[in-house]
């Protein structure tokens, strides 16, 4: 089994100023980057689901420049509130690096 | 020649430190200015709310005393923009006088220029009404109440406001909230070079040398920009810009990695080509900007009472292997005891939040897996109230009730929590919230950011 932290050099959440959350996945080469756009594993949907907010307000880019795919949503409690338990976003990834990509060719 | 400008960031953002030696040996008749940028909002809303710095100021006085010596030993102008993390008018005279008790100890003269950027409650209250103020997305909802009572409202200032400061005189200049390129971007568009590249230049420098490979310890990193392009290089010898280090760094805490909203634009990096120069040179063309109607971010900061804390650590496998069955008749427990203190009118005006480190503490609900819970669990319990005083009793009741919370296979009186800190809980002061993600749209870029000149 493949997993994203198999393929990624790096993968990271950070707030994108304290309403949104942003997530990088950044691929060490342009063939592993296209490799995952294209598995179609890292969507509109499916970060939706990750992230637990609707999928409309999901912003994912396909950034070829830096070989990387970046996911913003809106942060489900805002950074800092008493209820928040990430100020800086920094962990937000985490179940994400066991998620099961295909293998590469 | 072609013509060009070329510039310093010493450091990614003030008071986190850099090498003396290699800005020192940076230093050079060829710069145009040195900026760096000393904001965050990582810090949380507490930094704005109540008037907190973000770093020490021994930190900030480090960075400082070498930024200032060095701009003036070459006599360029120093930019410093958001001073003191968030600011606001409290943060940005904290950097000033640390500024002037430098300038006394090394025997300084300069003109400074200090730029607020609180804007009169009664402005923005016109503009609210006047519909000029608006959300971006996502954005908390407003009403005039939230631009009349917040503690603290701060606009982020464009370029403008450093170059109408350069212009009157000034040798540093030290600017309340600012976007953070606006800093570098100002000398380089006011001279005529691309906007484009001019703010893609900035977005990248304001982070010093984070741009490059492999970042070991913050490091600046030099601009130069001519009319076709601007290339980065590092200050420390030892570290590389590559093409790709220096377009992932479009990725780094931005929303979206092409386009970014600046006041009076948006830079639109589409059609950006990276280029190495050389191992550790990179050169980028094609970046744009395309103008927009002037607006400035607002950002606010709103007290919501004060809390306490309290920390402890569980390791009776017996109480593990069912904590949430054990743990949801506490919370109840909990409520019981508040009420049995205060009155059933406590009740609403309080809040608990539980951290439970182990199980879910960093995830909460989104956590798939909370049924994994491993040796230990750490609870953190962070207690919310409209004083200190019973913010912090409440903490010492829910300290007690958890650690004799009965567990129905022991009988007897039990200690159920490890406290790792004496006393076991702890005020933690005044809560705030951020309460504005705002643009408010402007009649002349200088509306908001007064500028004032103190010769030191």
């Amino acid at each position: 089994m493949t997993r994203l932290r198999d393929i990624a050099k790096l993968i990271r959440t950070k707030n994108a100023g304290p309403f949104q959350l942003t997530l990088d996945i950044m691929f060490p080469d342009a063939r592993s980057y296209e490799h995952v756009v294209a598995s179609g594993v890292i969507s509109k949907p499916s970060m939706a689901r990750f992230f637990g907010v609707d999928e409309e307000v999901v912003k994912l880019f396909n950034y070829a420049p830096g070989n990387a795919i970046k996911v913003t949503v809106p942060r489900l409690v805002t950074s800092g509130d008493p209820a928040d338990t990430d100020l800086f976003g920094g962990q937000q990834f985490g179940p994400l690096v066991d998620l099961e990509v295909p293998p590469l060719p | 020649m072609t013509r060009q400008i070329r510039y310093l960031s010493p450091t990614g953002v003030l008071g986190v430190g850099f090498s003396e030696d290699h800005f020192r040996a940076a230093l050079s008749s060829e710069l145009a200015f040195i900026g760096c940028d000393a904001g965050s909002t990582d810090g949380g809303p507490a930094n704005l709310g109540g008037n907190k710095p973000f770093f020490s100021r021994a930190a900030i006085k480090r960075d400082l005393r070498i930024l200032v010596t060095g701009a003036r030993s070459i006599k360029v102008p120093l930019l410093i923009g958001s001073c003191g993390g968030s600011g606001g008018n409290w943060n940005l005279h904290w950097v000033r006088e640390i500024v002037q008790e430098i300038a006394r100890e090394e025997a300084l003269h300069f003109r400074c220029a200090i730029i607020e950027s609180e804007p009169p409650r009664e402005l923005l209250l016109r503009k609210y009404r006047e519909g000029r103020i608006r959300p971006l997305s996502p954005a908390p909802t407003i009403d005039e109440s939230v631009l009349r009572d917040a503690d603290h409202i701060v606009a982020m200032m464009g370029a403008e406001a450093y170059v109408a400061a350069l212009d009157g005189g000034a040798d540093v200049v030290l600017a309340g909230r600012s976007t953070d390129a606006a800093i570098f971007a100002a000398i380089p568009v006011s001279r005529g070079f691309p906007p484009g590249l001019c703010w893609h230049a900035a977005k990248i420098m304001e982070c010093g040398g984070a741009a490059v490979v492999t970042m070991e310890k913050p490091e600046g990193m030099i601009c130069t920009i001519t009319d076709e392009h601007f290339t980065l290089e590092p200050v420390s010898p030892v570290q590389q810009c590559s093409p790709l280090s220096v377009a992932a760094h479009a990725l780094y805490e931005t929303a979206d990695p092409y386009r970014m909203l600046e006041p009076g634009g948006e830079m639109d990096l589409t059609d950006a080509r990276y280029e190495a120069v050389n191992d550790r040179e990179v050169r980028v063309y094609g970046s744009q900007f395309r103008p927009m109607p002037y607006t400035v971010k607002l950002e606010g900061a709103s007290k919501i009472g004060y809390r306490a804390m309290v920390l402890g650590g569980v390791r009776d496998p017996v109480i593990l292997e069912q904590f949430d069955a054990w743990f949801g008749g506490l919370k109840a427990h909990i409520a019981e005891n508040v009420e049995a203190v205060y009155g059933p009118s406590i009740r609403g005006q309080y809040e608990i939040h539980y951290k439970i480190y182990g199980q879910n503490g960093v995830l909460g609900a989104r956590e798939p897996q909370p049924h994994r819970i491993g040796n230990e669990i750490g609870l953190l319990m962070v207690t919310l109230a409209q004083t200190q005083e019973v913010a912090y009793a409440i903490a010492g009741q829910a300290a007690h009730m958890v650690l004799h919370h009965s567990v129905p296979q022991w009988q007897g009186l039990l200690s159920n929590l490890a406290f790792p800190i004496a006393p076991h809980f702890w005020n933690l002061g005044e809560a705030y919230s951020f309460v504005l993600n705002h643009v408010v749209e402007l009649d002349d870029p200088l509306e908001l950011h007064p500028i004032r000149y103190e010769e030191i």
